[in-house]
């Protein structure tokens, strides 16, 4: 048993040269494809110990609200057979609604919040769901080339059931109009894919008077149905 | 219908905001039986400076050869430090079956993020003068000049494994 290859053009190379820090990163040399081995159609198993309700709702990390647009964010996490993948960790990071991350490399003459962290995360349940209260973040410049500016986005990572299954990608905003300058958006060729990264504005899962919401359904590697030898 | 896994994204520059909630360097305590090792490393970038961005994650059997048991997950994560270093505290995992059923020699599963990354860089770390090497079905896949990449060496007390995304010594990356 193994994992699916990716369809032709849906998954980032390695070397992208308009995301400039791919040029001293990127390997060189030929990769080596490496069979699905018990290694990599396992992986590890989080839990309630260590992933508590509270941990998804980024507005209650601190004494104060955020300032910003609350939003939700939710979605379904499924594989490529359309199966739910539950019970699996979501981790998510993401700016302040001034476009400023808490970190030392972050240098963007923005405001700090002071009751805004940015990470959160979540155990999927049975039907493969997770559900993250935050607000919106905001779109913030980088030194990627002159006038470079990246659209607003949250980080999320994936685990899934395999060590092959590990996914980490960026979720986005419908309409933004930073998304047709922005690399990383930018770096599979197919439109169909690029637009997945998108969310959708969701009326089922808006609060009213209180909170937007954005849905984000996200899809990992399925099995493998045919025999290894004709993988690829 | 077959839907398509959704497109990779880097981890960007400020990865550690959102994962250095787990961070897992000791994956072996007291109570965890196998033979201790630590293995320590830098990650270093095409001009040979180190990667101060990078999470390092790994995945490995037990000492008997199985993953996920209760009394060890086997699932790590570091955060590279100013000189691009990470370490981890573990044992060396036990035999697994390969591709075609025979035994696998004793390895981790390595998952690498970083800014520059637009998706995971996948690559294993062996360990130095298991006779299993020989006969290892993922090994056999490399080229020769290149497998040292990909084997630990034996250092004071402990292994290192560095990890060279290009150059002349690039480590090997899989397409996994």
């Amino acid at each position: 048993m193994g994992y699916r290859r990716p369809a032709p053009g849906t998954q980032p190379d390695y070397l992208f040269p308009p995301y400039a820090s791919t040029v001293k990163r990127a390997p060189t040399q030929p990769l080596v494809v490496l069979p699905h081995t018990l290694t990599e159609t396992t992986g590890p198993v989080f839990g309630r110990s260590e992933v508590k309700p509270g941990d998804a709702d980024l507005t209650r990390q601190h004494k104060g609200e955020p300032i910003g647009e609350r939003i939700i964010v939710s979605g379904r996490v499924l594989d490529e057979d359309g199966r739910p993948v539950a019970g699996t960790l979501v981790e998510v990071w993401q700016a302040n609604s001034a476009g400023r991350y808490p970190h030392r490399v972050d240098q963007h003459d923005a405001p700090m919040d002071p009751n805004f962290t940015g990470a959160g995360r979540a155990l999927t349940d049975k039907q493969g769901r997770y559900r993250f209260v935050t607000i919106k973040p905001g779109e913030y410049p980088w030194r990627n080339h002159y006038n470079a500016w990246r659209p607003a986005h949250i980080h999320f990572s994936l685990f899934g059931p395999a060590f092959a299954t590990r996914l980490v990608t960026q979720m986005y905003f419908p309409g933004d109009p930073l998304l047709e300058k922005d690399p990383m958006y930018n770096c599979v060729p197919d439109e169909r894919a690029r637009k997945r990264l998108v969310s959708a504005l969701d009326w089922e899962t808006t609060i009213p008077e209180t909170a937007l919401g954005y849905r984000f359904d996200i899809i990992l590697r399925g099995p493998q149905q045919t025999p290894m030898e004709n993988r690829r | 219908m077959s839907l398509h896994a959704t497109t990779s994204q880097t981890v960007g520059p400020y990865l550690h905001i959102g994962l250095i909630w787990l961070i897992v360097e000791n994956l072996a305590p007291k109570g965890v039986k196998g033979e201790r090792v630590t293995i320590e490393g830098r990650v270093l970038d095409g001009d040979g400076k180190p990667v101060d961005d990078a999470a390092v994650e790994i995945w490995q059997a037990d000492a008997q050869g199985n993953y996920g048991t209760r009394k060890f997950r086997g699932f790590g994560r570091s955060a590279t430090d100013a000189k691009g270093r990470f370490r981890f505290r573990t044992i060396k995992p036990g035999r697994v079956p390969g591709p075609d059923g025979r035994l696998q020699a004793p390895h981790i599963a390595v998952n690498l993020f970083m800014r520059g990354q637009l998706k995971q860089l996948v690559t294993r770390i062996y360990f130095p003068d298991d006779p299993a090497n020989a006969t290892d079905p993922v090994l056999a896949l490399v080229p020769a000049a290149r497998r040292q990449t990909l084997i630990a060496r034996p250092k004071n007390k402990t292994l290192e494994w560095n990890v060279l995304l290009q150059g002349k010594d690039e480590t090997v990356f899989f397409d996994c």
